[in-house]
């Protein structure tokens, strides 16, 4: 049977076509969605872990233990994880183990563009990258067979459009795999130094045997065509070459790492110019010069930065890319912003009204660095908002300090926020933190994490608690305010600024969009009453407009927040909830 | 048959991603090859959404160039502007009227673009409909995305029958009546 599926979804069906028993991950655009579709399997157990080094470390205890393991997340994840992983490679295996990582040229959703093929060549792994829904079902499975036989670790690399992509993928069967038994073996898997530097020899060795493997798979596949131009490609770049130039003959990697170096020359040398094609860094490109194969284009014509696509691709081998029309006013762009009735959006507004330095991180938040807001200084890495106020306030002293916060999401904190709060303590700083609790992971679309009290298949579970965490490594000032109420946020957030000892602020209300928040009957404006002053406006609410110098509301958007009627003087604003109260 | 590519574009919360999953299951009940290609996550925040749905004998690219799709599907009339360069020549646009504002109009630092329809219908072959109206008529603005596969739906050349069939299974039973009620709102209009 056949069945359209998404990217994710069908690296979910490989996984358990496969028999894989045990998924660990944390959410990540765009890798999310193949750990909620592995847990729809019953024979798969499935979790959200708090970081990608915790979901690395459990898959790797689930290997050791004899279950085919797996783990995702995106490609910044990777370099959480990084730490078990460069070890696992030495230990190898015992159930097999796969890693998938998702990269996002063109950062649709990311903070850059790193390019994890970089990760498997110094971890030494084996990459497998598929270039459609099929390969993704048919690579996890490859994945796991490849992980058992050549004992290692392998990952599997996808990208936005293939993950987000759905076409037509073969279902079969789930090959069922007993465990396999456990059997105490220090010289593998106690990676001391004296074990490791036998492990490293056998790294070594995989790496050659993987090396002739390359060679001779079909993951690797020539398509001989016309042989003025050879592409060597991979991944979702293959689709936009043979879209592109579909009688052209192509060398398609499957195996992206290690490459097959003698398949490429022999490949090189039936045509008349060698063309790499690779998204992000010239990784293919780079080693195939490096092994004296002549390249006639790659990264000179190819740009580093950003998605490729057919008619870049086009552009690049000089051939016509077809006409287009062009629209010949300037379009106003349409950024993302934060929903109506953000629960952000109230503490936001304070920060901006207090012109606080806000040492930001990476969540729905994030938004509140767009206009007109702007009230965000720094963005970095998931965590980095803790760091990054404590060494802020550290060099700039006390003064500073008092104009300082750093902001941070639950799931950010319960990710990596937490041994930031640690050093804050630890090293005597005066910092304040406000973490951003809006009872759920907002910004990959609604997940569970350790401070909402449920599992990723929604059945409840003890709920951690920033506040007594807080407290709990000696945090001495720890409150929690209301940002629907944002007198008393910022008058919270003024007493903190003033001690001089670390504090946390927990500013809590959940999420405008979790289905147990009812949004109440909109507001409107009484246009009498409506100075025309523009308060309202410094919100940054979508569901509000100004027209004919009088503030509107859209009531297809409005859910009744009431953060506008907080912001006028005039009482401009009709609120029907209130007057129900009144009643 | 060559592929063809449908776009079909936004604003993030306006249902886009039922539209094209509707759109993907009639083609592929129609016994094409069928890529569907979305973009999850930042965008979906009230930004510009686009999803790409392609069909054919054989499809390779998941995603629609400039000037190459055979018809672009808009939610917002901004939205036809911002994307009608993807428009190939002799390509159809299929237009809501409908106006959300974006972050820079609404702050003030740019006016809302005049006259789009206009604009557009003097460069291409365009259809614009006030889907929200129609939506409100059938009983829920959430329902703009069924009434634009309805009109959609009358420029295509697949059997009514096949479009029913493809709500009948994607859309979930309470909201039933409602959508039929929209598509067929969007296939007369
Ligand atoms: C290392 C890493 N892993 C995952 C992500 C993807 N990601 C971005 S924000 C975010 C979670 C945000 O949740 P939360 O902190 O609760 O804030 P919210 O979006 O709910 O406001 C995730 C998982 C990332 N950017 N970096």
């Amino acid at each position: 049977m056949k069945k359209l599926m998404l990217g994710n979804q069908a690296v979910a069906r490989g996984l358990w076509e496969a028999g894989c028993r045990f998924v660990s991950s944390y959410p990540g655009t765009p890798s999310t969605e193949i750990t909620e579709q592995a847990a729809l399997y019953d024979e798969i157990y499935a979790e959200w872990a708090p970081n990608e080094k915790v979901a690395a470390e459990s898959a790797i205890g689930a290997s050791l233990a004899g279950a085919r393991a797996f783990c995702a997340m995106k490609h910044v994840g990777m370099n959480v994880a990084a730490d078990p992983i460069f070890t696992a490679s030495y230990t190898g295996v015992n159930g097999g183990l796969v890693v998938c990582v998702a990269d996002d040229p063109g950062m649709h959703s990311s903070q850059n563009e790193q390019d994890s093929r970089h990760y498997a060549i110094g971890a030494k792994l084996a990459m497998l990258e598929p270039s459609d829904s099929q390969e993704c079902c048919d690579f996890a499975k490859a994945a796991f067979d490849l992980s058992e036989r050549f004992d290692t670790p392998v990952m599997l690399r996808t990208c936005t459009r293939v993950a987000h992509s759905q076409s037509m993928v073969e279902l079969y069967e789930r090959d069922e795999r007993p465990l396999k038994p456990y059997e105490k073996n220090p010289r593998k898997y106690v990676a001391a130094p004296a074990n490791a530097v036998a492990r490293h020899i056998a790294v070594e060795e995989r790496m050659e045997a993987l090396r002739a493997f390359a060679e001779t798979t079909d993951l690797n596949r020539v398509e001989m065509g016309d042989t003025d131009v050879g592409f060597v490609t991979s991944g979702t770049c293959y689709q936009y070459v043979k879209e592109a130039f579909p009688a052209a003959s192509v060398l398609k990697l499957g195996l992206v790492n290690p490459l097959p170096v003698q398949k490429i020359a022999d490949f090189a040398a039936k045509v008349k110019k060698l063309v790499v094609v690779e998204e992000l860094d010239g990784v293919i490109e780079n080693h195939l010069r490096a092994h004296g194969i002549r390249v006639d284009a790659g990264k000179d014509r190819f740009d580093p930065k950003g998605e490729l696509s057919q008619n870049r691709i086009r552009a690049a081998m000089g051939a016509a890319v077809p006409a287009s029309l062009k629209y010949d006013e300037a379009v106003p762009g349409r950024p993302p912003v934060m929903c109506p009735g953000c629960p952000h959006r109230g503490l936001f507004t304070v920060l901006s009204k207090l012109k606080l330095t806000v040492l930001g991180d990476i969540g729905c938040y994030t938004l509140g660095s767009g206009a007109p807001l702007q009230a965000i200084d720094s963005v970095v890495c998931m965590g980095a908002s803790v760091g990054m106020t404590h060494g802020f306030t550290k060099v700039l002293g006390p003064d500073a300090a008092r104009r300082t916060v750093g902001v941070i999401g639950d799931s950010t904190f319960m990710h990596s926020g937490m041994t930031g709060i640690v050093n804050l303590v630890y090293n005597r700083s005066i910092g304040t933190v406000l973490v951003l609790d809006n009872s759920i992971t907002g910004m990959t679309g609604h997940q569970q994490n350790p401070t909402t009290g449920l599992t990723l298949q929604n059945e409840p579970t003890t709920a951690i608690r920033i506040e007594d965490f807080c407290r709990g490594v000696g945090v001495k000032r720890v409150r929690v305010v209301d940002p629907q109420d944002m007198a008393a946020t910022e008058a919270a957030i003024l007493e903190e600024l003033a001690s001089d000892e670390p504090s946390v602020i927990i500013v809590r209300r959940p999420c405008a969009l979790l289905k147990y928040v009812k949004a109440k009957p909109a507001l409107s404006v009484d246009p009498e009453k409506c100075k025309g002053c523009r308060s309202c406006m410094k919100i940054g609410c979508p569901a509000i407009r100004f027209t004919d110098k009088k503030a509107s509301i859209d009531a297809t958007l409005c859910v009744g927040c009431g953060l506008c009627e907080q912001m006028c003087k005039f009482g401009a604003f009709v609120n029907p909830s209130k007057a129900k109260e009144a009643e | 048959m060559n592929t063809r590519s449908i776009m079909i574009v936004g604003v993030g919360g306006q249902g886009t991603l039922l539209a094209s999953r509707l759109l993907g299951h009639v083609l592929i009940e129609q016994g094409y090859d069928v890529k569907v290609s979305e973009v999850h996550g930042m965008s979906q925040r009230g930004g510009s959404v686009v999803t790409y749905v392609r069909y054919g004998d054989r499809v390779h690219s998941p995603i629609v160039d400039e000037g190459e799709a055979d018809v672009i599907l808009s939610f917002e009339i901004l939205e036809s502007a911002r994307w009608i360069s993807y428009l190939r020549e002799g390509g159809m646009l299929v237009t809501n009227t409908q106006k959300t504002w974006p972050m820079p109009v609404i702050t003030g630092a740019v006016p809302y673009p005049e006259n789009i329809a206009e604009k557009l219908g003097a460069m291409a072959n365009v259809t614009a409909v006030d889907a929200l109206k129609l939506a409100e008529e059938a009983g829920s603005a959430k329902a703009v995305n069924v009434v634009l596969i309805g009109v959609l739906s009358r420029k295509m050349d697949i059997p009514e029958e096949a479009w029913l069939a493809a709500i009948d299974a994607v859309v979930p039973a309470k909201f039933l009546e409602l959508n039929r009620r929209a598509f067929a709102l969007g296939r007369n209009a």
